[in-house]
């Protein structure tokens, strides 16, 4: 630690930001900006290539455009829908696409600028017309010119990036982070964003070091600069001196060694010093997570967010893909089980039918847009009960604010188990149905809908969230996302002595159960299990069997009385240093 | 070459719905398909094209119609118009 900080008081190439993903990793950097809809003008050399980047991207927006027309059809009815059908034949259009490739191969530009000049023309001679449903239409005509020229961009940044570098951007999207997994990617840092984002949530359960909300980190960074990413104190250093390689070479030795040590633990089980064991669970967001949950000896998955699905295929999958990826997923964890989260889009995650709210964290999100939707929402409850042959899928409800949501869910699994029992399909008859406590309303009644449902899961990001009235995602309000906050440590207790008196099992999945502070008092406030990023169930595991469950009650108990979320946070400090317990970011 | 002129006879005008329609049936012959209006010219068989007519009730459409099935196509589509793109 002192040597850190001498090396940060004489540093002049040194970037701050919050530690958002542990790690340490030295690298190139790669610049990833985005220009979104800010047309390229520039020439192109290999034009064949353009053409068929050009009829790549046609591709891609039919599909994209295939699946929102169907949930349209039922959504909006024949009326609405109709322009999407436009808008598909637009994309086969033999005139608009030979003009297009013609003017590739003779002026040699860029296909998005193309597309987009052609595009105007006809919408300037819409606007032109007197007819106002014309200036209409000619809105319509943008959206489509919109989604090509997206694609085309995204399959001119995909082009780019290149293997093992570290990303630096203004901002990360969920389908970024998905995009780099596949350029092995070696850590990120980025302009804005917290803790909580997205971003971090992924670089953490990817095991990637990152540091978000490096004030001019796109400005002072250039490619193929050399950094060193500090994912435990928040630090970057740009094109680093040999002192600073040094240093760091020997942490991440150091960290190598603390890792192969964490790995002796692994047929040990998560259980205090007094013999109380704690069930330790993985989230997964993307598949590629699975082979860590199964090195790291999780009891199984406590939350497969199934929205990563749509974001990695960037579209709806339909019942059969969903019965296949789920299946499958069931099968590499049997006997283990694996609880199924269905669609929690809204919000920050995915955007439906690009429709705009002015709150969408407020809005329709989670189990809200379902029941709007039947027909998406029935589709993935078949094909969690297909892939639950094995009885081992769980399945779980987000968002849940009235017990109408819960009534009218478990009605629609009825239905869909009549419907796969008249078509002669297998599946397991009594899967269990659980919910998240995630909104205050359903905090408050945990007892009353703990009745209704097999198994309750506390997501702490979103309680966190609503109970402070904070949004996550902004970096001026964030500094009141407390999660030691009394408010959210009471409501926690509350909803598990709810859920307890209804007899149902209560676990927790959100981020707070990743922080290596919470796990004391998450412990002593009675939780049976914790879902968290595989790779931190090592860390967590060793933090568990260094404290007895008695004296964890007692914390737990101290902390209930406590009126300040500094207070509570100074009173589990002192804890971990009664019981000698070291967090890794202090070591190094 | 076949020449023809149509008069649009529904209330909403040429609107999105029979403008896809128009493409899909000119689509199913060899023959070129030309709309003319207002001093523009548009591919029949180019749903944007077709899609930039302003073409409300009683306005006049000219349409030609060249190749070797340009008389099935020529009464495929001057029915569809006569026929108030089958709404009425």
């Amino acid at each position: 630690m002192r040597g850190l900080k001498t090396l940060i008081e004489s540093s002049d190439n040194l970037a701050n930001g919050i530690a958002a993903a542990p790690g340490i990793v030295i690298g190139k950097a790669y610049i990833y900006k985005k220009e979104i809809l800010n047309i390229n003008q520039s020439s192109v050399e290999d034009v064949e290539e353009a053409i068929q980047l050009f009829h790549e991207s046609l591709e891609k927006s039919k599909k994209e455009l295939l699946k929102v027309f169907n949930v349209a059809k039922d959504q909006m009815g024949e009326k609405r829908s109709e322009i999407f059908e436009a808008q598909l034949m637009i994309l086969d259009d033999p005139v608009l696409i030979s003009t297009i490739e013609r003017r590739i191969r003779e002026e040699k530009k860029q296909p998005e600028s193309v597309v987009d000049d052609e595009i105007s023309k006809y919408q300037q001679m819409m606007f032109m017309a007197h007819e106002s449903y014309m200036r209409e239409r000619a809105l319509d005509i943008e959206d489509i010119k919109n989604r090509i020229v997206k694609n085309l961009q995204k399959k001119r940044w995909e082009s780019k990036i290149s293997n093992d570098v570290i990303v630096v951007s203004d901002s990360i999207t969920p389908a970024d982070t998905i995009l780099f997994t596949k350029f092995n990617v070696k850590g990120y840092v980025t302009v804005y964003g917290g803790l909580t984002s997205h971003a971090a949530i992924l670089a953490r359960s990817l095991d990637l070091p990152a540091v978000l909300g490096v004030h001019g980190a796109t400005e002072n960074i250039k490619n193929d600069d050399t950094i060193i990413v500090d994912g435990f104190h928040g630090l970057v250093f740009i094109n680093p001196n040999e002192k600073q390689i040094e240093f760091y070479q020997n942490k991440i030795k150091h960290l190598e060694e603390i890792n192969a040590s964490l790995a002796e633990l692994h047929d040990k089980p998560a259980t205090t010093t007094d013999g109380k064991e704690i069930e330790l669970f993985a989230n997964v967001d993307v598949s590629g997570e699975v082979h860590l949950v199964i090195t790291n000896r999780a009891k199984g998955v406590g939350l497969y967010r199934t929205e990563q699905i749509i974001e990695e295929l960037g579209e709806f999958p339909d019942e059969e893909q969903q019965t296949k990826i789920y299946a499958n997923l069931a099968t590499r964890l049997y006997p283990q089980p694996l609880t199924i989260r269905v669609f929690d889009i809204g919000g920050d995650k995915v955007k439906f039918l690009d429709h705009e709210e002015a709150n969408p964290f407020l809005g329709l999100r989670g189990i809200r847009l379902l029941l709007a939707n039947p027909k998406l929402f029935k589709e993935q409850i078949r094909a969690i009960l297909r892939a639950s042959v094995n009885k081992n899928i769980l399945l779980m409800i987000p968002m849940v604010s009235t017990i109408d949501e819960i009534i009218v869910s478990r009605q629609l699994i009825e239905e869909c188990k009549k419907e796969l029992q008249s078509a002669k399909i297998q599946f397991d008859k009594h899967m269990q149905v659980g919910m998240m406590m995630e909104v205050p309303s359903a905090a408050v009644m945990a007892q009353d809908y703990a009745e209704l449902v097999d198994f309750v899961s506390i997501g702490t990001n979103d309680l966190i969230q609503y109970i402070m009235a904070v949004d996550r995602g902004n970096d001026i309000v964030n500094y009141l996302y407390q999660e030691f906050h009394p408010a959210v440590i009471r409501t926690i207790n509350y909803i598990v002595h709810g859920s307890k008196r209804a007899g149902k099992k209560v676990s927790i999945c959100g981020e707070m159960a990743a922080d290596t502070l919470a796990i004391p008092l998450l412990v002593g406030l009675d939780l049976d299990s914790f879902s968290l990023s595989p790779a931190v169930l090592p860390t967590a595991k060793k933090v568990i069997r260094s404290f007895s469950y008695e004296s964890a009650k007692t914390l737990a108990n101290e902390c209930l009385q406590l009126n300040s979320h500094e207070k509570i946070l100074k009173r589990i400090e002192q804890f971990f240093a009664e019981n000698n317990i070291k967090r890794t970011r202090n070591i190094l | 070459m076949i020449s023809e002129t149509v008069k649009i006879v529904n209330n909403a005008g040429l609107h999105t719905r029979p403008a896809a329609t128009i493409v899909k049936i000119a689509s199913k012959y060899k023959s070129d398909f030309f709309i003319k209006k207002d001093g523009l010219k548009i591919n029949g068989k180019s749903i944007i094209g077709v899609m930039t007519l302003a073409a409300e009730m009683g306005s006049e459409l000219e349409l030609t119609f060249d190749g070797p099935d340009e008389i099935n196509l020529a009464q495929d589509i001057v029915g569809f118009i006569q026929r108030g793109f089958d709404e009425l």
